[in-house]
């Protein structure tokens, strides 16, 4: 999967020897924002992780989905998504594949702004995102608890699409909520 | 680009305290990566890890949401107003096959903000036992600065090891 020891303790969880895993770039909200983008990615890298911290506005109780766009890519019919998800009282799994809402690949749920200070965290890591030859996958593990309730997903996405990454911009499914400010979206390369 | 992912520091288990703390944590990271390789002592087949964020043990400030797979079901259940949070299910006690040592990687973003609660995501692995992850919620705004990882039963077993890396964005 990973071809260097380095880039698997890294994409694992463990330290990168020697420089292998750098700060790309990050985004930290100031004010609320309907999207969050990162362009120019350089395809120099092996992998790439973007690790998420924050809410969706609104105070509604809602966890609405995120999706991630690669290139501006919006066709539904190029993305597809499977989920293994708890909820604290049971376990579940879904799909979707080609749906017309799923513009963008599925990284889980957003917790919105009901309880402000209960952040969803996100780990996406997209392997071989240069690689001309490959479809891009994408893994992610999200989660969020508010002390009586809360979700964890693993979730594999697919975009159809065998171009390198050289953007993706991370947006609310439903089109209602936003990115609430004080969210942060950093963006990390990994050498292979 | 500015790397990232440093080690701050590591700890490796004797077999004589069922305690490793991490104090005095830098604030000057992003994000902190725990990862664990773990056994206990106890003279059982299992046992469960908790930790404790900043000394802070006796307010019920500790949720979780956990989701396992156990080779026969899947399940998820949760837990609110605990004291300590439980991040491991399943550590091999010395009544497990030798050598099985259960694997955590703990995330905690965002980690030494003032302004939200600290949300932990786990990941974890019990040999041919079960694979989990759990969220969970330490419900103060303090940043961390100090994380307490102990075996609910026995001592940390001689070999486990414990690492602390700081993730630093641009």
């Amino acid at each position: 999967m990973l071809n260097t020891l380095a880039g698997i303790i890294a994409s694992s969880g463990g330290a990168a020897a020697g420089g292998s895993y750098e700060s790309i770039s990050t985004v930290t909200l100031t004010g609320t924002q309907s999207s969050v983008s990162f362009s120019g990615i350089p395809s120099t890298y092996q992998h790439l992780q973007v690790r998420v911290s924050g809410n969706a506005t609104g105070t509604g109780g809602g966890f609405p989905d995120l999706l991630v766009q690669f290139n501006s890519d919006t066709t539904f019919t190029n993305y597809a998504s499977h989920t293994l998800g708890g909820d604290g009282s049971s376990a579940y799994a879904n799909a979707s594949v080609s749906s017309s809402s799923f513009t963008g690949g599925y990284v889980g749920d957003f917790r919105d702004s009901t309880t402000a200070v209960s952040p969803t965290a996100k780990v996406i890591d997209l392997l071989d995102y240069a690689n001309t030859n490959k479809n891009t996958t994408v893994r992610t593990l999200s989660g969020w608890d508010a002390n009586g309730s809360g979700q964890l997903r693993f979730v594999s996405a697919l975009w159809m699409n065998t171009a390198a990454i050289s953007s993706m911009t991370f947006v609310i499914r439903n089109g209602t909520n936003n990115i609430a400010s004080g969210s942060t979206f950093a963006l990390y390369g990994i050498k292979g | 680009m500015p790397s990232t992912y440093t080690p701050i520091a590591t700890t490796t288990a004797s077999g004589s305290s069922s305690n490793v703390t991490f104090s005095s944590v830098p604030s000057t990271y992003t994000d902190i990566v725990m990862v664990i390789s773990c056994r206990s002592t106890v003279s059982a087949t299992t046992t469960q890890a908790i930790l404790v964020l900043n000394g802070d043990s006796g307010s019920s400030s500790y949720s979780r949401t956990v989701l396992k797979g156990d080779g026969s079901s899947a399940s998820s259940y949760r837990e609110s107003n605990y004291s300590q949070m439980y991040f491991i299910d399943d550590i091999p006690g010395a009544s497990a096959t030798s050598n099985y040592f259960s694997q955590s990687n703990v995330q905690f973003q965002n980690y030494s903000n003032t302004t939200t609660n600290k949300t932990l995501l786990a990941r974890n692995t019990a040999p041919n036992h079960n694979t989990e992850a759990i969220v969970g919620l330490w419900r103060s705004t303090s940043a961390i600065n100090s994380i307490s990882v102990s075996a609910v039963s026995g001592n940390w077993a001689s070999g486990s090891t414990f690492t602390l890396y700081g993730v630093k964005s641009a």
